[in-house]
């Protein structure tokens, strides 16, 4: 009887405990990417970028913080660190825009010079960080590891499966949730937020009833910028920070935007967790978990794992395909301009 | 002196001139209203008035200030509100959004304003949590309408108010905004229902070409023979 | 000509010379060697954006996954010119023969029920049925196959090589599988939104590159497959000739040095060849009443619409000929690398540079793209030694054991990103037309 209850916990802690983490990093990821979308009406390539320029600052604050001997005992120093790391990519961000997007704003330029420019962007935010901080691997994790240790959890249910969790993976799944209701809050409640909604729904109007655009654009990017940096943190403290892969991640993050609805921050969160939880189960060995459910003395030869982890970014790519082919506005109605 | 008076306005988009020496005028708590054939630069002529296009020739003025060379924001914060034709709601936002976006440059207190806007148009009380987007024709236009009169205005400007509704929407609508008119607001309307419109109107414009053809109360455009004839279909 | 016309062509041929004089200046100044070295880079990058330039110039289309169309073009290099490795097909036995069966019959299957089937939801599903049955038995049984593909002789091989054909063959061919993969894609996602496309190409080079990188069995993964045969004679070849031996003496060149000079010449004699050629048929292309259309779909895609143009299926069209040049320019570089290596294919040196290429070079003109694809890449080459020098110059006060100094030193190569980024967002800016603008036939 305890082999189901043992694959359900195999399932749980190979598949369910890390989607949920990575699902909320893309969520955060493609909030920023969806917010850029609404309002500014581009894909902005330079995302994944923004992540790792910010999370760089918040890796060069926690460093020194954590030399200058500051800490928050179990929790990671980093979260000390984040609130400057958010402003001062979030200032980066405002130089960018003044000094690329303003112009071609200015010039009504096509939507697709935005997405080159972001290019740009992107290569000149990518070359900062590998200058500043290197092209390597990078930890900067510190405190406690772990909340439930895959071994207290096998002596508290005498299964043989354990479940663990990490504190960075608790913790990014507090922050996305607090950072969502914070945001939704912001959108729905503030003056500025509804300001934000009234811009992304009808420029014209929004202009005729006296919104300031500038000002929607740069507290835009000024969100952009400091979801970018938290899921960037979160990703780096819950695997590591490597500025590849920052890049990689924008596959991801733009597939979990679109499969949402481009412009539409509710299908962000929800694209986030179905491409999370699609990646895991596809790319997950269930060998272990087959031998433990089929009966008898069968035993699964192979990893039986339906695609290699090696092409996991393929199942990011697939799901979009497949939202492009079905439902180009995605999944709840993004904008279909 | 009217109220608003914008004369001898000769401009375009860049190219040709489409407005030749169109002068319109509005009187505070009356309807002006635009009417015309298709093409005739009906709307050109009010976006002229509100900032929305470059004139080489001609001024605006509104209550004795020249306003000629302010932006459509500015305007709208000395009292001018434009409902435009198309795209007048923001669609994913409810009712109460909606108007309080159109509220957004004042400070003080909107809740009597509102409390207003729900009287003149009941259904946007009932609806006021719901999308705008979700809204019927009519009922759009109701909130884009009501969206305008949130910044408390002295004109308001309507691009084709009635165009795609059914008629007896339409002349529920004129009846609301002779309504409006009542309470002091001066009101500049673009009319495809010549007929309908010049019968509610204290002024009317024939516009033909970008050119005024005929200027008069509405009473006496309707009786006059030649308009008749040639704009309103015998 | 009209005067104005004819300042015009001045100053583009103008560029030309300067670019010329600028290798020749490397010639003089570093090597002969190099300056060649560069010389072909410069013809490849140049059909790079060629193809680029068809899909951005003409058509405006957004691809950000030239790296992986590149790539397709190497990949087919490697296996048309590489001999069959015959103890790994006949380790594999049977078990190749069904997989490839069963990978051709799932894609035959799936192309007839796209054909046959009225356009609806049910045909996707039943495709995409079609396509997952295909891969799982694909995996059931190729998996153990290539297993024992990659243990043959695995520090040698572990492959199972390609067809050992006359390696140029591999450049109309790249091109084709290229266009292949560009067709679908432009099929899937050509018609909606302009940033989607962008992304689905994105994808797909991601994917392409990793499938180079992994699948081992084919392509030998990070191992590398080196020794690709070559179009050309061999240096050590050359230098036991008598003819070649005689002409050193003529010249008075050293046979060693001049050996590889010459395999260069030769390279850059059949790039040029290609270039030209694609040059030739890309001005044709342009200037037919079909460059026209392309244009004023371009510019104005509404209207065309309107005027009935399929404005899809003429993006596909350009989208697929564009990717079809950037495929043989991926096999062209290859084939002067000598060997397949995936670990080079970086978004930033595949794509992002040629992209950058275009733009520098000027949108929509075809003399444009190669100027930009000799410039960029003349610069991204140059850039390093410069970007040293500049360092050393920067750090010059600080102490030799400085720590932020070899930082700075260590870090220099990165600001080539940098760099190359502003040159992009600063041609956008000031130069949004390029070097040559595209000529507006009034």
């Amino acid at each position: 009887m305890s082999d189901p209850l043992n694959a359900a916990a195999l399932l749980a802690n190979f598949v369910v405990v890390p989607a949920v983490a990575y699902g909320s990093q893309l969520a955060l990821g493609a909030l920023g990417v969806t917010l850029i979308y609404g309002i500014l009406r581009f894909s902005n390539f330079a995302h994944g970028d923004t992540m790792a320029f910010g999370t760089m600052i918040t890796i060069l604050f926690t460093w020194w913080f954590q030399s200058m001997g500051l800490s928050l005992g179990p929790l990671p120093t980093a979260l000390i660190a984040l609130p400057f790391g958010i402003v001062l990519c979030a200032a980066f961000v405002l130089l960018c825009d003044r000094t690329v997007y303003r112009f071609h704003r200015a010039n009504r330029a096509d939507p697709v010079i935005f997405v080159i420019a972001s290019v740009g962007v992107m290569f000149v935010m990518n070359g900062l960080v590998r200058f500043i901080i290197g092209p390597d691997d990078q930890n900067f994790s510190d405190g406690q590891r772990f909340i439930i240790k895959a071994r207290e959890f096998k002596q508290m249910t005498g299964l043989s499966e354990g479940i663990s969790i990490k504190v960075s993976q608790g913790i990014t799944v507090v922050t996305m949730i607090i950072v969502v209701a914070a945001l939704f809050w912001f959108l729905n409640k503030t003056r500025t937020g509804k300001s934000m909604r009234a811009y992304s729904d009808n420029e014209d109007l929004a202009l005729l009833s006296g919104i300031n655009p500038d000002r929607v654009v740069a507290v835009t990017w000024i969100l952009a910028a400091a979801l970018a940096t938290i899921a960037g943190t979160l990703y780096g403290l819950d695997k590591s920070f490597k500025p590849f892969t920052y890049f990689q991640l924008l596959l991801p993050i733009f597939a979990s935007a679109i499969v949402g609805g481009l412009g539409n921050p509710l299908g962000a969160i929800a694209g986030g967790f179905v491409i999370a939880f699609s990646e895991i189960t596809v790319t997950y060995a269930y060998k272990k978990f087959a031998n433990y459910i089929v009966p008898g003395d069968w035993k699964a030869d192979g990893l039986m794992q339906l695609l290699s982890t090696n092409y996991k970014f393929a199942v990011s790519f697939l799901i979009l395909l497949m939202v492009l082919l079905f439902r180009p506005t995605g999944i709840f109605k993004g904008k279909s301009v | 002196m009217s109220y608003l008076i914008a004369e001898a306005m000769t401009g375009g988009y860049g190219g040709a001139d489409i407005l030749h020496d169109c002068t319109i005028a509005a009187e505070k708590g009356e309807i002006a209203v635009i009417v015309g054939p298709n093409g005739a630069g009906k709307s050109t002529a009010m976006k002229a008035v509100f900032g929305m296009l470059d004139l080489r020739k001609g001024k605006v003025s509104l209550d004795g200030e020249d306003i000629t060379s302010l932006t459509p924001q500015d305007r709208v914060s000395r009292g001018m509100a434009f409902v435009p034709q198309n795209h007048n709601v923001f669609p994913s936002m409810s009712v109460e959004e909606n108007l309080e976006m159109g509220a957004f440059l004042r400070r003080d207190n909107i809740s009597e304003t509102m409390e207003q806007v729900f009287e003149l148009f009941p259904i946007l009380k009932e609806k006021r949590r719901q999308n705008a987007g979700e809204l019927s024709g009519g009922q759009r236009q109701q909130v884009a309408v009501g969206r305008a009169l949130m910044t408390q205005p002295q004109l308001l400007m309507l691009d084709e108010p009635t165009a795609g509704v059914s008629p007896i929407v339409m002349d529920e609508l004129f009846d609301r905004i002779i309504e409006v008119a009542r309470t002091g607001i001066s009101i500049l309307m673009v009319e495809q229902n010549a007929r309908q419109a010049l019968n509610i109107a204290d002024k009317g414009y024939v516009l033909v070409q970008g050119a005024n053809r005929y200027s008069d109360t509405g009473q006496a455009l309707l009786n006059d023979p030649e308009v008749r004839k040639s704009f309103l279909g015998g | 000509m009209s005067r104005a016309g004819l300042l015009i062509s001045m100053r583009n041929v103008l560029y030309f010379a300067v670019m010329a004089g600028l290798i020749v200046l490397v010639g003089q100044m570093q090597s002969w060697n190099l300056a060649l070295s560069i010389l072909n880079l410069c013809l490849i990058s140049a059909v790079m954006s060629l193809g680029v330039n068809m899909q951005w110039g003409y058509a405006g289309l957004f691809n950000v996954g030239v790296m992986g169309f590149a790539a397709l073009g190497g990949l087919a290099a490697m296996l048309v010119s590489m001999p069959p490795v015959r103890e790994a097909w006949a380790a594999a036995g049977s078990g190749a023969w069904v997989g490839i069966i069963i990978m051709i019959l799932s894609i035959l299957a799936a192309v007839a029920l796209y054909r046959k089937l009225p356009k609806s939801g049910f045909r996707t599903v039943l495709i995409m049925l079609v396509v997952i049955t295909g891969y799982v038995l694909l995996r059931i049984f190729f998996d153990p196959t290539t297993a024992v593909i990659e243990k043959v002789n695995p520090a040698a091989t572990g492959y199972l090589g390609g067809l050992g054909l006359p390696i140029l063959i591999a450049w109309p061919i790249g091109g084709l599988l290229a266009g292949g993969v560009a067709w679908v894609v432009g099929k899937i996602t050509l018609g909606l939104r302009s940033d989607y496309l962008a992304i689905a190409t994105l994808g797909i080079s991601e994917i392409i590159v990793a499938v180079l990188k992994h699948e081992d069995w084919l392509t030998r993964g990070v191992k590398n497959v080196t020794g690709l045969p070559r179009p050309v004679p061999y240096e050590v070849n050359l230098q036991n000739t008598p003819w070649f031996l005689e002409l050193c003496e003529k010249l008075g060149a050293d046979p060693v040095t001049f050996s590889s000079i010459f395999v260069k010449l030769c390279y850059a004699t059949l790039f040029t060849v290609v270039l030209l050629f694609v040059l030739w048929l890309s001005e044709r292309a342009l200037r037919s009443p079909w460059g026209r259309m392309m244009r004023a779909i371009r510019d104005n895609e509404v209207s065309a619409n309107a005027m009935g143009k399929d404005v899809t299926a003429r993006h596909l069209q350009v989208f697929v000929l564009g990717s079809i040049v950037v495929g043989i320019a991926g096999a062209m570089l290859t084939t002067l690398d000598g060997q397949l290596t995936p670990s080079s294919y970086q978004p930033l040196r595949f794509t992002f540079l040629i992209w950058v290429m275009v733009i520098v070079g000027g949108s929509g003109n075809n003399w444009g793209a190669v100027l930009g694809g000799f410039v960029i890449w003349f610069f991204w080459i140059e850039a390093e030694p410069l970007g040293l020098w500049l360092m050393d110059l920067i750090t010059s006060g600080m102490s030799e054991d400085s720590g932020l100094r070899a930082h700075l030193l260590e870090s220099a190569a990165h600001m080539r990103l940098v760099t190359m980024g502003l040159i992009l967002l600063l041609a956008l800016r000031f130069r949004p037309r390029g070097l040559l603008p595209e000529r507006t036939h009034q």
